[in-house]
């Protein structure tokens, strides 16, 4: 699997952004069941972070069940039926997001305002949301 | 649940005369993460490491470095056999030729890695028959980097370890710290390179006038630290908005802007209350919470 660099900028953890890029390699197809992840010196050193990211971001998507660590050999995908809903969710998803990108762009806002948003939304909720 | 710590100090001061170079600091690094350094110029980083290393002594106040207290000299210098240092002006003898200091290091070090020194020695593009003394800048720090990182010691402490280097310097660097730590080193190391650290710290700590402005792992920043701007019919005053947590408030006009330490749902929340337009929560990069913590003149909550 290809990985993209992680961007400190956003405000969101690290490992958080490396466990979606797995989870969504995992969705469109490009990781399937048994396919190994990288070591976490390798990938540490490709993305230049540091490898407790790696560790992380493993260990969590180990307790999510998406990923098997096996003793000494690594990181496998374990991709179930879960996963495929997921898929479809995500599809779904998507095609509702088109639609209001869409709706908001007739009503003349500019793709920019649409992102600005999107994001100020998301980073708004997930705060409220988040328990303590 | 409290992490193993590489290096605890507790309330380690020096003063020089009246000036107070390091203040009651109680440091805690954590083991096996990377810890940034971080502080304005003559904040006493360089200060401080060298009390940790023992090659300064402090005013008052204690240091645990992997266990152990660095005051009797004999642990002194096993322990120093386990801690990799490069200092700031990177000395280094002169005389001798790049290779003849990589052999003469090495007979030093019983856990000497041959192989990690012409790995180095190749990617850093050393010129092995050249006198130390002509070598650039840049040069001296890749060598006094190569001399720590083939050592393989417990705790690597670096002190501006990127001063001098060009980006692609930098760029192997990082690749080398985190490196290091993926085989378990514990990196310690100050620097200026903000962007850098956003990417490869596991903790930052900041120091301000030698005393200790925050000590956070970098997710708990990242998570918690929110810049919101709201839009308000008539703006409340800074009062009404008061939440634990707020660092900063600017306003003007109808617009109010908050820098938040935590509790952004909180300020959302009262300002929703106090029937806000517009609501916008944006991240805080690395560089406005360290100027947000080494800020002279702390702004107070303004009343008009």
């Amino acid at each position: 699997m290809l990985f993209q660099k992680l961007n400190p900028a956003l405000g969101q953890p690290l490992y958080l952004q490396l466990m979606r890029q797995i989870q969504h390699a995992a969705e469109t197809g490009a990781l399937r069941d048994g396919d190994q992840l990288p070591g976490i010196r390798t990938l540490a050193e490709d993305l230049v972070v540091s490898p407790n990211t790696i560790v992380k971001a493993y260990t969590e998507l180990e307790h999510s069940g998406l990923l098997e660590l096996r003793q000494g050999s690594g990181a496998f995908l374990k991709a179930g039926r879960r996963t495929r809903s997921i898929t479809d969710r995500v599809q779904l998803a998507r095609r509702r997001l088109r639609d209001l990108i869409d709706r908001l762009r007739e009503e003349d806002l500019h793709d920019e305002e649409i992102q600005r948003a999107f994001e100020a939304e998301l980073l708004a909720t997930s705060e409220i949301s988040r328990k303590r | 649940m409290t992490e193993p710590l590489a290096i605890h100090t507790t309330a380690l001061t020096k003063s020089y005369g009246r000036f107070v170079a390091v203040d009651s600091l109680n440091l805690a690094v954590p083991k096996n993460r990377i810890t940034a350094f971080l502080g304005p110029n003559g904040a006493g980083k360089s200060t401080t490491i060298k009390m940790l290393l023992g090659m300064i002594r402090p005013t008052s106040g204690e240091t645990m470095i992997l266990d152990h207290t660095i005051s009797t000299p004999n642990t002194g210098r096993r322990l120093r056999e386990r801690i990799a240092y490069v200092a700031e002006d990177k000395p280094l003898y002169g005389y001798m030729t790049v290779e003849q200091l990589i052999r003469f290091t090495s007979s030093f070090y019983p856990d000497w890695r041959s192989d990690d020194a012409q790995r180095l020695l190749a990617e850093y593009r050393l010129p092995v028959d050249k006198k130390v003394r002509s070598l650039s800048k840049g040069m001296r720090t890749k060598l006094a980097l190569l001399l720590a990182f083939a050592r393989r010691p417990e705790l690597l402490i670096l002190d501006e370890p990127s001063e001098g280097l060009d980006p692609i310097g930098i760029e192997e660097l990082l690749r080398e710290l985190v490196s290091q730590a993926a085989a378990g080193v514990t990196v310690f190391f100050s620097s200026h390179q903000l962007a850098e650290i956003e990417r490869v710290a596991d903790h930052v700590c900041i120091l301000n006038h030698g005393r200790l402005g925050l000590s956070a792992p970098i997710d708990d920043l990242r998570q918690s630290y929110r810049r919101i701007d709201f839009v308000f019919e008539a703006a409340p005053s800074a009062r009404e908005l008061a939440v634990p947590g707020i660092e900063r408030i600017c306003s003007s006009g109808r617009q109010v802007s908050v820098l938040t330490s935590r509790n952004a749902d909180e300020v959302i929340r009262r300002a929703r209350d106090l029937s806000a337009v517009s609501v916008e929560v944006s991240s805080v990069p690395l560089r406005e919470i360290f100027l947000e913590t080494v800020r002279e003149t702390p702004e107070f909550v303004k009343e008009r």
